[in-house]
């Protein structure tokens, strides 16, 4: 088995108009800036993957990355949990323009809601929210004494990920806090793919080092030296 | 009429972190509670984004920014420290696992209620880790000037503001005050010592219940 792709258009294959993204990531940590970016390519030379729903903590800093796709006019919804950051333009312009959508999503919950997702859990209760505006038109419940709000799974048609060691089945680790969302991700995504900074042969990682499991993975592409979304932003790069 | 700095409120928030305590400090003026730990006490600093046991920020061009707090700063991690996913990392915050959660506030009102993220339907909404924050911790408390800029009172009757969470703080530390949050009411607990109960009470939105003892609120100059 070998889930290696050649090249990054190959490795975006198939992500096409109206799908559903989960894209890794929190701030710049974990952040697949490659995929990104080639995701964009394919969308200025052909049009498409328009009007995609885009599933990150946050909604793209700067002019790289998700508030690069932004920008190019590929995104019609956010769902995250914190659609600000040091330069939120991108987001900001489109939301108050009415031109794009938001579904915020307390951060626990969001996270909560991709692991059910991939775990085959279509609703949960969490204690999260209850009482609050973000709760409104919920069912809510009681256990124990205590209220809780029923919040549903989130899946997606396609997961963005970014993995610090790859092998060619799939097994991935992380590097530092850049693992963030993305172990759950893996799993909430029918098509999962996956840049990794080092593809190595099976048996080259440990087992008992492996973050997440080769099952959840469809696809690996080396990215040897990926970019940094936090060290292009301090350096104000722009990708269109 | 004289107030704490906010280095002071931290500082006094400090004060009642165990030595061991597993802690989140939410973004901004909270984080600064961290630099006030007494001498021997040491801490176990959480944060949502996936890191046990971080430690200060780095010098400035030694940043590894995979190393991030939940505001975005680089940090480093300290001996023992560990990485985890996002359900795990709001695992121990939904959980019970934290001991204490310190955070800002736009009011916080006598029955526990906070609001601390948005003040408005205007502009675009964000909300973070707060509402999840405010749930599981075994002490949820605030750090917060006593009144707003314009001199309204932070602690009300009830929020006017879109709430955080229902009935979940515990404790605030005020520029003015240390008050408890028990059975729906503010309790007292230590206040200025130049401040009379009365000046306290009219700069406070909500009835103040005072015990047979209050404490002075003494802190060090910083």
């Amino acid at each position: 088995m070998d889930k290696t792709v050649p090249d990054l258009a190959a490795a975006i294959a198939g992500i096409d108009d109206g799908m559903t993204l989960m894209i890794g990531g929190f701030g710049g940590a974990g952040a697949p800036i490659e995929l990104i970016h080639a995701l964009i390519d394919r969308y200025g030379a052909t049009g498409s993957p328009g009007n995609l729903t885009v599933i990150n903590n946050n909604a793209g800093n700067g002019r790289i990355g998700i508030a690069a796709m932004i920008d190019a006019g590929m995104v019609s919804k956010m769902v995250c949990s914190f659609p600000r950051s040091s330069d939120p333009r991108a987001f900001t312009e489109k939301y108050l323009a009415g031109e794009i959508a938001l579904e915020l999503v307390p951060q626990g919950t969001l996270a909560e809601r991709i692991r059910a997702g991939g775990a085959g859990i279509p609703a949960f209760y969490t204690p999260t929210s209850f009482g609050t505006d973000l709760a409104a038109g919920k069912p809510t419940k009681e256990f124990d004494g205590r209220m809780y709000v029923e919040e549903r799974w989130l899946k997606a048609d396609a997961a963005l990920l970014k993995a610090e060691l790859a092998d060619t089945m799939g097994n991935l680790t992380y590097r530092k806090a850049a693992r963030n969302f993305s172990p759950l991700m893996a799993a909430a995504a029918k098509l999962t793919i996956v840049q990794a900074s080092q593809v190595v042969a099976p048996g080259q990682i440990d087992p008992e080092q492996v973050i997440t499991p080769g099952i959840f993975v469809t696809r690996v592409i080396a990215v040897p030296h990926p970019q940094q979304e936090e060290a292009l932003i301090r350096v104000g790069a722009a990708y269109l | 009429m004289s107030k704490l700095s906010n280095a002071q409120i931290a500082w006094r928030a400090a004060q009642d972190i165990e030595d061991g305590a597993y802690v989140n400090l939410g973004i901004g003026f909270p984080e600064m509670v961290a630099k006030f730990q007494p001498p021997g006490r040491q801490a176990i600093f959480h944060t949502e984004n996936g890191i046990l046991n971080f430690g200060e920020s780095p010098a400035e061009g030694e940043e590894d920014w995979d190393l991030i707090n939940a505001g975005k700063k680089a940090v480093t991690a300290r001996p023992g420290a560990a990485f985890f996913h996002h359900a795990d990392s709001f695992a121990m915050v939904r959980g019970g696992h934290l001991d204490v959660a310190i955070l800002g506030t736009y009011e916080v009102a006598e029955n526990g209620d906070l609001a601390n993220w948005s003040t408005g339907p205007k502009g675009v909404p964000a909300v973070g880790g707060a509402m999840d924050l405010v749930h599981g911790a075994r002490r949820v408390a605030v750090i917060t000037d006593h009144v707003t800029k314009d001199g309204r009172p932070k602690l009300v009757k009830r929020c006017s503001l879109p709430l955080t969470g229902v009935a979940c703080v515990t404790r605030v530390y005020s520029s003015l005050a240390v008050i408890d949050i028990e059975a729906g009411r503010f309790v007292l607990r230590e206040k200025l010592a130049g401040m009379s109960i009365d000046e306290l009470q009219a700069v406070t939105g909500a009835e103040l219940v005072i015990p047979a003892s209050v404490g002075d609120l003494v802190v060090p100059e910083l």
